[in-house]
């Protein structure tokens, strides 16, 4: 499903990865890892076309992802470091909003489900800025939750929750990539989705 | 959660049937939702354009005829600082808390969605100023068919200040004193619409007729919302790279 080859990608001067080839299959998850300042989000950044690469190519369903344009980002689900909730809007309202920017159609019935299955009913009608950094984290991860997006980008998804949610979400992951998804997570954290099609690792910067 | 009770859109959750698959509508109507909750940064701007317009008189006196004759530029002037006052809230939140990256990877064309946040921005600071323009010229002692033109300029002049200003605030974003690079950047390109639309007061102030003024003014404001939101849009991904 995503094919990458001879990617490269530079900071400045810094080159953080060069001639980068890998292709996961549908069902397959692509764990990245390597030290701070690796390139792990650049990586990231680059195949959701956030950032250029200075060399190299990605293919989504054999197709150029520069050529598939909007269709590319309809199949997408980007999650960065910042979780793009606001402090003025409920929980509830956030991911509505974040639905709609990504084009997902979605009922109310859709978005307190999508709460409840990240355990926030109860609270989806708190403002952004009274939740805590682990509930602002699973707003965003919520929205993975809501509409069929094939391919999830995510970096550093268990960044600030629980044990209870990082294992609730993992499970999430392993149905997405039984359901023929595909995932490429950045994380220092060991994911173990039960019985993905492929798991690979790629550990960046191992050369130095 | 004391704003919840004051506002009436309090009660807005996601409309079930409405055709959430628009980013740019979701866009526009969370932009305004979010000016609704935070009211105070739309305050600022009007009584920063208030403000300074009212200084005018205060400062000059009781000298109806210089008055009259300052009133067009002292308002145009006036509400071109305001507009470029409420610039900083077009993107810089949005960059802030990642949402503008999302709004990148949404699957429609980020001129459009660029286009909205503009629209919404309009409602939130070039209406309010141009409804608010009328009651404050009174100070100058302007004749009722010259406020009239006013308004008329001023409607067709801040949707240009905003989308010109939109690619100043997209191309500063996350730089350290970006508001006032923004203003240096975008300033001298506000030249042209404050020429037009204060020579449209002008013209009628001397008694002639503004149609050419307000002509050229439209023209430029069909010009600069054409071409602005594409230009917003390329610095956004310039920015976010």
């Amino acid at each position: 499903m995503l094919e990458v080859s001879a990617l490269a990608a530079a900071r400045g001067d810094r080159v953080l990865f060069a001639s980068l080839d890998f292709s996961v299959p549908a069902g397959g998850l692509l764990q990245v890892t390597g030290r701070n300042g690796t390139g792990k989000t650049t990586l990231l950044r680059v195949l959701a076309r956030l950032a250029r690469p200075e060399a190299g190519v990605a293919r989504w369903k054999g197709t150029l992802v520069d050529e598939l344009g909007d269709e590319y980002f309809a199949d997408l689900c980007y999650l960065g470091h910042a979780p793009a909730i606001k402090d003025d809007l409920t929980a509830r309202e956030n991911l509505a909003i974040s639905a709609g920017i990504a084009g997902v159609t979605v009922d109310a019935a859709a978005i307190d489900a999508a709460l409840a299955e990240v355990g926030l009913i109860g609270r989806e009608m708190l403002p952004g800025r009274v939740l805590s950094q682990g509930q602002r984290r699973r707003v965003a991860l919520a929205q993975l939750y809501l509409g069929s997006r094939k391919l999830w980008l995510l970096d550093e998804p268990l960044a600030a929750l629980d044990t209870e949610a990082a294992d609730a979400f993992i499970a999430r992951l392993g149905q997405h990539l039984h359901g023929g998804g595909v995932a490429v997570v950045a994380t220092h954290h060991a994911i173990e989705p039960a019985a993905p099609a492929t798991l690979h690792q790629l550990r960046l910067g191992s050369a130095r | 959660m004391g704003s919840d009770t004051i506002f009436p859109l309090s009660a807005w959750e996601p409309p079930v049937n409405l055709n959430w698959c628009l980013t740019p509508i979701t866009v526009l109507r969370r932009d305004l939702l979010l000016t609704l909750r935070r009211p105070a940064e739309l305050m600022t701007t009007l009584f920063f354009f208030i403000i300074v317009v009212s200084l005018f008189p205060l400062g000059i006196g009781p000298q109806p005829e210089l008055l009259r004759e300052i009133a067009p530029g002292v308002l145009w002037v006036a509400a071109l600082l305001a507009s470029l006052l409420a610039l900083p809230r077009l993107f810089a939140a949005d960059h802030a808390d990642g949402t503008l990256e999302q709004l990148a990877l949404a699957p429609q064309p980020l001129s459009l969605i660029v286009f909205a946040k503009l629209v919404a921005h309009w409602l939130t600071t070039g209406l309010p100023l141009t409804l608010l323009a009328p009651l404050i010229a009174l100070q100058f002692d302007l004749p009722a068919s010259t406020i009239w033109v006013l308004v008329v300029s001023l409607a067709l002049g801040t949707p240009i200040l905003g989308a010109i200003g939109a690619v100043g605030a997209a191309l500063t974003l996350g730089l350290r004193g970006g508001g006032v690079l923004t203003a240096v950047l975008v300033l001298p390109l506000y030249i042209p619409a404050l020429i037009f639309g204060a020579g449209a007061v002008e013209a009628t102030l001397g008694g002639l007729d503004a149609e050419g003024h307000l002509s050229l003014l439209a023209a430029l404001t069909v010009f600069t919302l054409t071409f602005a939101p594409w230009a917003a849009a390329a610095a956004v991904r310039i920015s976010l790279d």
